[in-house]
């Protein structure tokens, strides 16, 4: 695990992605998304289904979310939500009503381009299965505006990994980006061991991160970890968001994992959301946190 | 066989025996259900070479303990079998890294190592 740094590190450190060209190396969709400044909100964990005392709003914390998203001044390019849109359920038309529940829910925004990604919550019971009905797929890829983003999916498989056919599709799909392209990665679980002893890493994460290093231009923004990190491992940054159900303490700060609990006279504390804005010819992404307003 | 030999031949077995005896690890069962180990506390001795017999009751479980990098599936129908090394005295968490429903985050338990 690499060395946490502040986001004004990262601003520094980012600076030195180098810059952006357009040339015959650029695929015929990335030819089609010249690189162009953009800023996309990153929206994580919200758990809809959850009930108990870390979120007496628990109903309207989305909500409040959405509302503030829509509020922004100008719209973001793109949504993304980083996972665990729903809280588990043995129950499968209960998962199932909860991911539509929550899709209408989320068809608030005035935001048309949503990109999907799975939690374990919504997935690792079924192998994605449900997800796949309401999101669409727990893995892909796509160009916007000279960065290439990437979907990867660690949790379908409950032991939460990436799986080898997967990992072979991503060394594939990186393989085609120029080097000068910067590359975003878009995931739930950490993708280096973070904090193992809560489950929070990737079973074969390391994997990853080795194809992931062969690019000199990669950033993660993931979620699980219900707080902010901003770690390096080599030269690849991970980022992850803020929950919008309820805050989990810092790695190994508590003997377990237990949430944080709810403050009434400062309510939604640790809660929120990230807008992130790129500049694609520098490799470079500002992070602005949100938070949810009482 | 004359009995010079035979006794020689007893007491080669009955060493064999005790040599096993000794050496052979102790076998701890410990239960995976949804969400929790049973035993939650397992006590050993330092130095102690012991095998946990792991079983699912219900469904897949994991069984991992990041700081010894020792993990395993634990799969119901069957005994998975982990044979820790003499450990230092000292505490060793391990939980379950196998999604398992609401309450796989708080399943967890502990081998406590004795001087």
């Amino acid at each position: 695990m690499g060395p946490n740094i502040s986001r004004r590190d990262f601003a520094r450190l980012s600076a030195f992605g180098g810059a952006v060209f357009a040339s015959g190396l650029w695929r015929g969709a990335e030819a089609a998304s010249p690189a162009e400044d953009f800023y996309f909100v990153q929206l994580s964990d919200l758990h809809w289904g959850f009930e108990g005392p870390p979120n007496p709003e628990a109903k309207t914390t989305l909500r409040r979310a959405i509302a503030a998203v829509n509020a922004m001044p100008k719209p973001p390019d793109f949504v993304v939500f980083t996972g665990d849109l729903t809280h588990t359920t043995d129950d499968d038309a209960e998962r199932r009503r909860r991911m539509a529940e929550v899709r209408t829910i989320i068809g608030d925004l005035n935001v048309r381009d949503i990109k999907f990604l799975a939690g374990e919550h919504d997935a690792s019971l079924d192998w994605g299965a449900a997800f796949k009905e309401y999101f669409g797929p727990t893995r892909y890829s796509f160009d916007h505006k000279g960065v290439h983003f990437i979907a990867v999916d660690n949790v379908s498989d409950p032991g939460g990994q990436i799986g080898k056919e997967q990992l072979d599709w991503l060394a594939a799909d990186l393989a085609h980006q120029a080097r000068t392209t910067p590359v975003v990665v878009l995931t739930h679980r950490p993708l280096f061991d973070l904090y193992p002893q809560w489950d929070w890493a990737t079973r074969d994460g390391a994997a990853a991160i080795e194809i992931l290093k062969t690019h000199p231009q990669v950033t993660v923004f993931y979620g699980h970890i219900h707080q902010e990190n901003h770690t390096m491992t080599g030269a690849i940054a991970h980022h992850s968001a803020k929950s919008l159900i309820f805050a989990l303490p810092a790695p190994g700060s508590t003997p377990k994992r237990t949430p944080v609990a709810w403050d009434p006279a400062e309510p939604f504390r640790g809660l929120g959301f990230r807008s992130i804005e790129a500049e694609p010819q520098k490799a470079k992404y500002e992070l602005y946190e949100m938070g949810i307003k009482a | 066989m004359r009995p010079l030999a035979v006794t020689t031949a007893l007491l080669c077995l009955l060493g064999i025996a005790a040599s096993a005896a000794i050496s052979s690890p102790r076998h701890i069962p410990v239960k995976a259900t949804r969400f929790f180990y049973a035993p939650a506390v397992i006590v050993v001795k330092a130095g102690e070479t012991v095998v946990l017999d792991l079983t699912a009751l219900d469904r897949l479980h994991g069984f991992d303990i990041p700081d010894l990098h020792i993990r395993a599936d634990i799969l119901p129908g069957q005994v998975t079998e982990i044979r820790l090394p003499p450990l230092t005295a000292g505490t060793y968490d391990f939980h379950c890294d196998n999604f398992c429903g609401s309450g796989h985050e708080t399943m967890a338990a502990k081998i406590v190592v004795e001087d």
